[in-house]
């Protein structure tokens, strides 16, 4: 699989994804500890795993932006089309980018996740924190299925857009915003909300959890459909943007 | 080799490439030559798979780019130097380009070496000049050995120094035997670095020949004879051992153009000697880069103004004809 190995010598040739990777896992653990150690006493006897993991959403985004540049400064820099006249099968070579970025992303979600947990573990000693449920495994674990297809459909739009920008406000804008607002709508809003791509990567993790002394998104009442579904429902975001963009990017000239 | 046929390239109203075919010959510079905006990068990018053409298709030795297999091995290009990630290597951007095409890691030395880099090749490419940055994409055309290699202007910025580099750097891959293509807005380093030449202006073909007979075709002097005993004078002519040239020109009939740097004395004194009755006799005259700003300038507005360009010609003396010439060749 050569587009991996020639992926795999660009992302790290480059300094920008380390240092997107390195702040996404440091944001993750650097806010459990700030959140768990800050905590009144009161609180920390309430912590659950779920308190551990508020930086984690921010990190998603930082993952989400090295992803999207993966692809736009390869526009932006012309190297695009030196790609594609070395592999001119274009979805190929996409793929080989997106599976290399997914997986790293994959990664930094699941130390971020579990090292966010354990740093939490370890400032926090009034409430146990121990592993102990399915659904909880699903939290920490899963963080890094979630990072690794935020992380694909962020390659996608970045090769939709090939404009960094652009595709930044759209990959930011997108869970954070819009897909709070839609709620605002009448009648059909909270429908729009549930069945969003993002809200269901949220509901994968958060559905069942004990959401502790923060309280948040654990605590929803109207999921759309269990956990797993949603992650396949995620998942199916994903594929679906990735097919429209491998072929867009084949047809267009480069 | 390179063959286009009948390329045609649009976007939405504007026609960047129309109907161009050409053949690109192994084993030879050939020249690529049109003003800015003729459509030479579109095309150099249909070449290569980059660009889908409208109608028509360019194959290497018949086969379509995007249908090669490890095309460096087959293609290099260099379109534009300045397609580097700045914050990458030279080595680091050579070797993802190796590795695409399963090329052993020892041709990004291989390649650094050619072109003079090995001592910057662990420098970020976005701090190189102009002239290693194209050495950089030099090395990346030859990283495979292809035997076509596709350079678009790629003496454009240089300093004397790199210009001659390159000179003498496509001269050695043409007579390694490889197909060398490279593009221009510059006649005077064409004539210097190719053998042989397509020329377009407005994505059209204008002439495609050995630079030889187009530099002949295009500078020098030529007489311009208009006369209605014409096979008896260019007789006359010919048995004093002069070139001479009959050529249909609109609206004017058959022309006589006596070749070789004569001057008009000598042809009107000619003519007196034999009782010839002359109608026209002019000196045209033109330089290399004339000729070229009038063959291609002239396919820019040809359609518009082509009654106007037979009757200007009348008027001018210089070599508005030389342009009607290969024109008609189309």
């Amino acid at each position: 699989m050569s587009v991996i190995a020639v992926e795999r010598i660009k992302l790290f040739s480059t300094r920008s994804p380390w240092w997107c990777m390195i702040i996404a896992a440091v944001l993750t653990v650097g806010l459990s500890a700030l959140f768990l150690g800050l905590a009144p006493s009161e609180q920390k006897l309430h912590a659950t795993i779920t308190d551990t993991q508020g930086g984690a959403q921010l990190s998603q985004m930082v993952i989400m932006v090295m992803a999207a540049l993966a692809i736009t400064t390869e526009y932006r820099f012309g190297t695009i089309r030196t790609s594609f006249q070395a592999v001119p099968q274009r979805a190929a070579l996409l793929l080989g980018k997106t599976f290399v970025v997914a997986m790293l992303s994959g990664l930094i979600g699941v130390i971020a996740s579990f090292g966010a947990w354990a740093i939490g573990d370890l400032v926090n000693s009034s409430a146990n924190l121990a592993i102990d449920s399915a659904a909880e495994w699903r939290l920490l674990a899963g963080r890094g299925l979630i990072f690794a297809l935020s992380a694909v459909i962020a390659v996608a739009v970045g090769a939709l857009i090939r404009q960094s920008a652009g595709a930044i406000v759209i990959l930011l804008v997108w869970p954070l915003l819009v897909e709070q607002l839609v709620q605002l709508i009448p009648k059909v809003g909270d429908d729009l909300n549930r069945w969003a791509p993002f809200t269901n990567a949220n509901s994968f993790l958060f559905q069942g959890q004990d959401v502790g002394a923060g309280g948040g998104p654990g605590d929803a009442t109207s999921y759309a459909m269990g956990p797993w579904w949603a992650l396949l429902y995620f998942a199916g975001w994903a594929a679906a943007l990735m097919t429209i963009a491998l072929v867009s990017a084949s047809k267009r000239d480069a | 080799m390179i063959e286009a046929k009948g390329l045609t390239k649009r976007y939405g109203a504007t026609v960047a490439v129309d109907n161009l075919s050409f053949e690109v010959k192994p084993g030879r510079v050939t020249g690529f030559l049109g003003p800015n905006g003729a459509g030479k990068s579109t095309t150099m990018r249909m070449i290569l798979g980059l660009d889908t053409p409208t109608s028509g298709e360019v194959t290497i030795d018949g086969q379509r780019y995007r249908d090669l297999h490890r095309p460096l091995t087959k293609v290099g290009a260099l379109l534009d130097a300045k397609w580097v990630h700045p914050n990458r290597s030279a080595r680091s951007h050579l070797r993802w380009m190796a590795a695409s095409n399963k090329l052993p890691k020892s041709s990004v030395d291989k390649a650094l070496d050619m072109v003079g880099l090995t001592s910057v090749a662990n420098k970020r490419a976005g701090a190189f000049s102009l002239g290693m940055s194209q050495r950089l994409g030099i090395a990346g055309a030859l990283l495979g050995d292809p035997e076509v290699l596709l350079f678009d202007e790629p003496v454009n910025g240089l300093d004397p120094e790199g210009i001659v580099w390159i000179r003498t750097f496509m001269h050695r891959l043409a007579d390694e035997g490889r197909t060398v293509l490279v593009s221009s807005h510059l006649l005077s380093e064409m004539a210097l670095t190719a053998e042989d030449l397509v020329v377009i202006g407005r994505g059209k073909l204008i002439a495609q020949s050995t630079t030889q007979e187009f530099v002949d075709r295009a500078s020098g002097t030529t007489v311009k004879v208009r006369t209605p005993q014409l096979d008896q004078f260019a007789g006359v002519l010919n048995e004093q051992h002069l070139a001479t040239r009959i050529e249909d020109v609109e609206d004017q009939g058959k022309v006589l153009f006596v070749e070789g740097d004569l001057t008009t004395d000598q042809i009107g004194e000619a003519a007196a000697a034999h009782g010839i009755v002359l109608h026209e006799l002019t000196l045209q005259r033109g330089s290399l880069e004339q000729a070229f700003m009038q063959m291609t300038g002239d396919s820019v507005e040809y359609h518009a103004h082509e009654e106007i360009a037979a009757v200007t010609s009348l008027d001018a003396p210089d070599a508005a004809e030389v342009a009607a010439g290969p024109k008609e060749d189309n």
